[in-house]
């Protein structure tokens, strides 16, 4: 039993830190927000270019080979940076999806998602709306027990602006066929259920970070904004509503990293972890947007104030790969339903 | 990364669980802040010390098992797995003695620890005065040296344990003329001492589970300080950090209590909503995240890490989360819920009630959660003082 990272993924994740604070400030986030497509082929190259897009493909496909434990954390970044571009979708899901999938499909489209030359979007039955649909080079979508990859250009997308306009979504219609048929039966609806664990997964780890940055940006303004003579973080009724987030951040953290190594190690419990970590994370996030804009005052209510980059990822996410009320549902089906073990010992696997 | 057991884990698991089904009582003893229930716990702690179960972590040579942080959980799993008996020396197994570990000199490791870990010595905390609670620093017991001796005057309350303890650890002021945190001494006291008079309080529970400590002219030997003279602040700090981070709540109990919640709605599931069914699994979600970064805690402290403010998150934590799922077994009694266990109606009430009583004083010992707050805020988020 060791609950903590190596130096690899950790110096990977400062990397990602130091390039995202570069290369993606808040005053690039909002022009790629008011950009057409709300997305920076630009950018998307260069995440690719450090080993992002291919995180999770095989090296033979120009991936580097890397599992769950090392995408969240790199997530957690993208999360810090209020990030725009398809990480969750395409790094996260698609990526190995059609690992899974093989054949001309994975030999076509890894090495060029690696290459940060595509972008694969995935559709599930969890949500109406499909992410990066309408930039999306190819489509991956359920339809019943079905998993059908389309063409872009063989299906109807319909954008639906929606309150966080870095998660651009959309309604996606096609007419399944044998043609786009790729998987079907027990094998689709396995597919299914590893794209939506690593969907939520990816969104708490991308929570993480959003909590972060919005407990420093309250902390920043509140050591800085006088009132009364005094910053106003000085006051306690400040300094125990931040603190209130932190807590629920550092509780969440371990939760979304067992997530990923369960992922990664095709836990049985899997699913029941990734719903805790994405629960956890998203209400961190969520207090933290709350708190974050009422430590703010009405300036936190600006569009000019950065602050609402990050609230709107937080509730994004929320949205995003199964809501609070789906995972929690598959949390107490487990525990009052399914007779997962529970009780002291039962955290990990194999013991008591 | 690696969240398996290793096999000497398995094997270490293995080992503690045989122990204790064939070791631990198999029904609950009486409460340890009682007379009788003292002794039987006294009892208990001996049975455990002589199995080698005592402080697994604590080397050898003073009544451990020197076994690691890792196994120390394992063992907390077992331990409150087998629903054996409550710790009646916590405060002197999980608070004084790593504080030992860490200040004593090679003569105090040898002459305490030992009687901790056997509980011959049980320890009651003495921090609080009448005017020094959550600002600790107050405090104005005063400890003078005289020769080879500390003579002490004043008035300690709220002291743990206090009834039925042998000795008391706390913090006295050694310099008369210093002021706040500095001028203190940390000093272990045997309760026996002549001018040291306790006075057992009754708690909201009805049982005497803390003391105020009188005390006049109390001589103590010097070499009863632990750490250097005017240097108490940092000595208590540090067992604060074991109090809040680590050793006094195991997630072992947590998990327990969330698990016989689960039961408790299960048997009374009819009359439970779906709102409440959804609390119960948050509860039994958020004794799993405390169980979680206690694993990564210890992890970190086994590569060499210490714990620093950050155990004021984990005291807010798991102090909150005790009280609701105290909370939502109450409201799952339903009727039945504000009924003492001899009632005649009281039916499987079990001991839901009392232990919602102890659970809402987790808030204010240890570090009031208001004090827990200011020091997460401006200790590792970093706001102005």
């Amino acid at each position: 039993m060791d609950f903590r990272y190596n130096e690899d993924p950790l110096l990977f994740q400062e990397t990602v830190r130091d390039f995202l604070a570069k290369e993606c400030a808040p005053e690039t986030v909002r022009a790629i927000w008011e950009s057409k497509t709300g997305r920076s082929p630009a950018l998307w190259k260069k995440l690719a270019e450090i080993g992002v897009t291919g995180l999770l493909a095989a090296e033979e496909h120009g991936g580097i080979g890397q599992d769950e434990t090392t995408l969240v954390l790199l997530l957690e970044e993208a999360g810090r940076a209020a990030l725009p571009e398809p990480v969750i979708g395409t790094a996260a899901v698609a990526v190995p999806l059609l690992r899974q999938l093989g054949g001309a499909l994975a030999t076509s489209f890894l090495p060029r998602i690696a290459a940060g030359e595509a972008i694969v979007a995935v559709g599930h039955p969890v949500s109406p709306f499909v992410e990066d649909a309408h930039v999306a080079d190819l489509l991956l979508l359920a339809a019943g027990d079905e998993l059908h990859a389309v063409r872009p250009a063989d299906a109807r997308i319909t954008e639906q602006p929606a309150n966080d306009p870095g998660r651009r979504i959309a309604s996606v219609a096609f007419t399944p066929s044998a043609t786009t048929r790729v998987a079907d039966g027990e094998r689709a609806r396995a597919l299914l259920a590893a794209a939506l664990d690593r969907g939520a997964l990816a969104c708490a780890a991308e929570a993480l970070g959003v909590c972060d940055r919005l407990i420093t940006q309250a902390v920043a303004y509140t050591s800085q904004r006088k009132q009364f003579g005094k910053p106003v973080g000085s006051f306690q009724a400040v300094k125990h509503m931040l603190a209130n987030v932190k807590v629920k951040l550092e509780y969440a953290r371990p939760v979304v990293w067992r997530a990923a190594w369960s992922v990664a190690q095709a836990s049985p419990h899997r699913g029941v972890h990734v719903s805790m970590a994405k629960l956890a994370a998203c209400e961190a996030a969520a207090l933290g947007a709350k708190n974050a804009l009422q430590a703010h005052g009405a300036i936190g209510y600006t569009w000019e104030q950065d602050l609402h980059l990050w609230m709107r990822r937080a509730w994004s996410l929320e949205q995003s790969w199964g809501r609070s009320s789906f995972h929690l549902g598959r949390v107490r089906r487990a525990v009052l339903e399914d007779g997962l073990p529970i009780g002291p010992g039962t955290t990990f696997l194999g013991g008591a | 990364m690696d969240l398996t057991y290793s096999e000497s884990e398995n094997a270490f698991r293995a080992e503690a669980r045989a122990w204790l089904e064939a070791n631990a009582p198999k029904a609950p003893l009486l409460s340890f802040d009682t007379a009788a229930g003292a002794r039987a716990h006294r009892e208990w702690e001996q049975r455990l010390h002589a199995g080698g179960w005592a402080m697994v972590p604590w080397p050898k040579e003073y009544g451990g098992r020197g076994a690691n942080l890792l196994e120390w959980l394992v063992f907390e799993e077992e331990y409150y797995r087998a629903r054996a008996p409550k710790r009646i020396n916590q405060n002197g197994i999980f608070l004084l003695g790593p504080t030992i570990m860490e200040y004593g000199t090679p003569a105090q490791k040898a002459r305490f620890l030992p009687k901790i870990a056997s509980s011959e010595e049980v320890w009651a905390q003495g921090w609080s005065e009448p005017n020094a609670g959550s600002d600790m620093a107050a405090i104005t017991t005063t400890a003078i040296r005289d020769g080879d001796h500390y003579v002490i005057q004043g008035q300690k309350t709220w002291a743990s344990r206090g009834a039925f303890a042998d000795w008391l650890f706390g913090l006295f002021r050694t310099d008369p003329n210093s002021e706040r945190h500095h001028g203190l001494s940390f000093v272990l006291v045997p309760l026996d001492t002549p001018g040291v008079t306790v006075r057992p309080i009754a708690q909201l529970d009805g049982e005497t589970g803390f003391a105020e400590v009188f005390f006049d002219g109390a001589r103590v030997p010097a070499e009863h300080r632990l750490g250097p003279e005017g240097e108490g602040w940092s000595v208590a700090m540090s067992t604060a950090g074991f109090e809040r981070g680590l050793m006094l709540r195991s997630p072992a109990r947590f998990q327990d209590t969330a698990a016989r919640l689960v039961a408790l709605l299960r048997e009374n599931d009819a009359g439970a909503g779906d709102a409440l069914r959804d609390d119960v699994v948050r509860c039994w979600m958020g004794a799993e995240a405390y169980a979680l970064e206690t694993y990564r805690t210890v992890s970190r402290l086994l590569a060499g890490g210490k714990i620093g403010a950050e155990a004021s998150l984990n005291k807010i934590f798991w102090s909150e989360l005790d009280i609701r799922m105290h909370e939502l077994a109450l409201q799952i009694l339903g009727d039945r819920a504000e009924l003492l266990p001899e009632a005649p109606a009281a039916r499987g009430v079990g001991s839901w009630l009392d232990s919602y009583l102890f659970a809402l004083s987790g808030p204010i010992y240890a570090g009031t959660n208001e004090i827990q707050r200011n020091i997460v805020a401006e200790r590792i988020l970093g706001l102005p003082r």
